[in-house]
């Protein structure tokens, strides 16, 4: 859950950064850095369900909560650099994006993309649960006790 | 015997037309977008997330513009699309207790680690309307921020278990059943329960969880913790050797502690029931924790009394509401050769009583 910054990121952390990406947002960082670049498919984008698993109790045994939508593909770039992909909701192209990154963070390009791409999209992250930590330290409750009694 | 019926397309087809200009209503009014309804009316959202069983709020926003804000309707429309996806996988199980809380409360401690945040909460607010919301020229009012606590928000019950006073939960990572592949099977381990549960009709779950307080099963609970947040879903890919995050879910958990008085051989201890939805849903998760603890009376030594929320099969085979409005809904389409055969039936016994009336009187 710890937020890792910058050249510490790892590929599960990017991965898992790029499928909570909003998708418009990684779509214009990665136009702004040349486009997106020729692939061919190694699997192309296909949506399906992840039946999400909780815990009786927080704690105790799994049991099946419900699905959620997950988009995946893995594609290979013209130098044979390969990326994939699972991120989630609908969008094809989110996931083609998503590879695409994965992929250049494989080649000479990684810490462009790095900072160009993967750097913003963390930031404005962590920028939003800020935000929404912010208003939830607001109410949060400080509890005082009345002085009562005539003594 | 089934008789198909032919006709009537050009009505039917009709109909649906007539159904599309009614969903859109006065054309001199805006158009809904999903958007709208995703950010603006966000609780429905989570609602047909919940009993849709499928986490995706653009697919959840579409169906409910599609149903006209008919819910159970939304519903259904999610549960059809989600039966044509192929199933991916599933991830790990998800740890709530580093859940990114909007709010986190205790009914049972006051001062507890990590705090009471209230979140954006409809408690406390009077219910009354509020006529500036229908001037549509909403000032908003700036939102107070405070520096965010680091400190980590353990649950309230881990408290309780360390000191022995809670019976504990047994972790295990068995494959739990799954209703969406497998058919019902009574009697339902918990896992089974809980699934069940958490994607049934959230008035249904409601109105056994309110009679279990009413007295029908009553198991005297506290709401020890109730947090509302976003968590993130980790999931084991094949092709990289490792787990990622793919995505995260907001989701509302409720733990009751309840009442339960020991026996010669153990000392007494409180117990556990579990709520966990998708989305922001209180009523539901409560709901669901009340009657988690009612299902468990035999697990945990108590007597059945009779009460319906103690009885599982009669609980599970009716929390569906789409099994339930299938089958309600299906009496209205015709009937009219089952209804035929009725009608000559009772034709027919009359006649007979009648027959049978004129030769005594004949007599």
């Amino acid at each position: 859950m710890l937020d890792q910054t910058g050249p510490e990121m790892d590929r599960k952390s990017w991965m898992g950064l790029l499928a909570r990406a909003p998708q418009a947002r990684l779509d214009a960082l990665l136009r702004q850095v040349g486009g997106l670049p020729a692939h061919d498919w190694l699997r192309p984008p296909e949506t399906g369900g992840v039946m999400v698993r909780g815990r009786a109790g927080g704690t105790g045994a799994a049991f099946n909560l419900g699905e959620m939508t997950v988009t995946r593909c893995a594609l290979r770039l013209t130098n044979g650099a390969v990326g994939h992909a699972y991120v989630q909701g609908c969008f094809r192209a989110h996931a083609e994006r998503a590879a695409l990154v994965d992929a250049l963070m494989q080649t000479g390009r990684a810490d462009e993309i790095r900072s160009q791409v993967l750097g913003p999209l963390e930031r404005e992250e962590t920028e939003r649960r800020a935000a929404r930590a912010a208003r939830a330290a607001a109410t949060k409750v400080d509890f005082f006790t009345m002085v009562r009694g005539e003594d | 015997m089934y008789v198909a019926v032919k006709g009537g397309e050009r009505a039917i087809d009709n109909a649906h037309q007539w159904l599309a200009e009614e969903r859109r209503g006065d054309t001199g009014v805006a158009e809904l977008s999903l958007d709208q309804i995703r950010q603006q009316l966000g609780l429905a959202v989570c609602r047909v997330m919940a009993e849709g069983s499928l986490y995706d709020p653009d697919l959840a926003a579409l169906a409910i513009k599609q149903a006209r804000g008919d819910l159970i309707e939304a519903i259904f429309l999610i549960r059809a699309y989600r039966t044509t996806l192929p199933r991916i996988g599933h991830s790990e199980p998800v740890e709530t207790s580093a859940m990114r809380c909007d709010r986190r409360i205790s009914a049972t401690f006051k001062d507890l680690p990590g705090g009471q945040v209230l979140g954006p909460t409809f408690d406390y607010t009077h219910r009354l309307l509020d006529f500036a919301l229908a001037a549509e020229s909403e000032g908003l009012a700036e939102v107070a921020q405070a520096a965010p606590d680091p400190a980590p928000k353990p649950r309230v019950t881990d408290f309780l278990d360390r000191d022995g006073l809670i019976q504990p939960e047994m972790p295990s990572d068995a494959t739990p059943p799954d209703m969406t592949r497998e058919p019902m099977e009574y009697p339902a381990e918990r896992p089974l329960r809980l699934q069940a549960l958490t994607r049934g009709d959230e008035g249904f779950v409601l109105g056994m969880a309110y009679s279990t307080q009413r007295g029908y099963g009553r198991n005297h609970p506290f709401v020890g913790e109730m947090r509302v947040g976003t968590v993130p879903v980790e999931m084991e890919i094949p092709e990289l050797g490792f787990a990622i995050e793919i995505g995260e879910v907001q989701l509302t958990e409720c733990e009751t502690v309840n009442q339960f008085t020991g026996s010669k051989t153990e000392p007494a201890q409180f117990t556990r029931g579990y709520g966990l939805v998708f989305g922001h849903s209180e009523r539901k998760a409560i709901s669901m924790a009340l009657v988690d603890r009612a299902l468990r009376w035999e697990e945990l030594g108590e007597d059945r009394t009779g009460a319906p929320a103690q009885d599982e099969e009669f609980v599970l085979s009716h929390a569906d509401n789409i099994q339930a409005t299938g089958f309600l809904e299906h009496i209205k389409l015709p009937h009219y050769v089952d209804f035929q055969s009725e009608l000559e039936l009772i034709r027919k016994l009359r006649a007979d009583a009648l027959a049978a009336t004129q030769k005594e009187a004949a007599e």
